[in-house]
């Protein structure tokens, strides 16, 4: 999938991937995609909830082995 | 005179209507307005730091109105430096205490150490308190000056109780200048009553 900004938030536990997350879509214009990879098992739910909350869409999630990856689409 | 079958007529169309609409309605203006949210922080150590500063700047990412009134021991999370905050096992059943170095079987253990040996050992909680501290590290969470200017970047309203200020003999110079307001409780309770979401820590 394209995307047009990164965010590596391997590593990082609750809430700090949201937290990081935010900011790089605040920095991002509307229609951009933002691909996310994370470690923290507890994001899955988290990233849905902050989508579902925030209006940015949750174009997919995808686990790998003990990575996720997200694509959010910024409102 | 027909009038008060008239009238009944309207009052049930009116009614009927009502039922129709009114769901929807709140429905909208539910969706319309940000969700708020005020919290009580009265704890002032490393553990009960976390508590407030997670829950206010995630709330404040998912675009949530957010104010956090700091009073008695809370107030120390408000200094303008938190970077020795402590933690106390020390009566406190709940915390376990572990390792965090060492094989994984070391990392593992429990150590049950009896109260009156950690009132007795001189450093005891400095010791107790670097430790967490590494465990924090070793786990990717955020230490708590970190989250606080989070907190602070996105936000988050932060309010001083002035009652705890010149109780514990404090100044305003104490604390970081980001402290939107001092105030007291009848200042508090009517934003608390506006806020969605209140909670007590």
């Amino acid at each position: 999938m394209n995307f047009d900004k990164e965010l590596d938030a391997k590593g990082l536990n609750c809430p700090l991937p949201i937290l990081r997350a935010k900011k790089a879509l605040a920095e991002m214009t509307s229609g951009q995609v933002l691909r996310i990879m994370a470690t923290d098992p507890g994001s899955v739910k988290d990233f849905a909830a902050f989508a579902k909350q925030t209006g940015n869409e949750l174009l997919s999630t995808a686990e790998k082995g003990k990575e996720y990856e997200f694509f959010i689409k910024r409102k | 005179m027909n009038m008060p079958t008239d009238q009944a007529a309207l009052d049930a169309l009116i009614r009927q209507r009502l039922d129709e609409i009114l769901p929807q309605k709140l429905e909208e203006l539910k969706a319309a307005k940000t969700p708020s949210m005020t919290i009580i922080a009265t704890k002032g150590t490393l553990d009960w730091a976390y508590p407030p500063f997670i829950l206010a700047s995630t709330a404040a990412a998912l675009g949530w109105n957010v104010s956090i009134f700091f009073t008695f021991y809370g107030l120390n999370l408000l200094k303008k430096d938190i970077s020795d905050l402590k933690v106390s096992p020390l009566g406190n059943p709940g915390m376990p205490m572990k390792m965090p170095f060492g094989p994984g079987w070391f990392k593992g253990i429990n150590w049950n150490i009896p109260n009156l040996i950690q009132a007795g050992i001189p450093g005891f909680e400095s010791m107790a308190t670097m430790l967490m501290k590494q465990t924090i590290k070793n786990n990717g969470v955020a230490d708590i000056p970190e989250l606080r200017s989070l907190s602070i970047e996105a936000g988050v309203n932060m309010i001083g109780c002035q009652m705890t200020v010149d109780l514990f003999g404090f100044t305003r110079d104490d604390f970081i200048p980001e402290v939107k307001e001092y105030c007291g409780a009848a200042t508090f309770l009517p934003m608390a009553q506006q806020a969605d979401v209140s909670l007590y820590m």
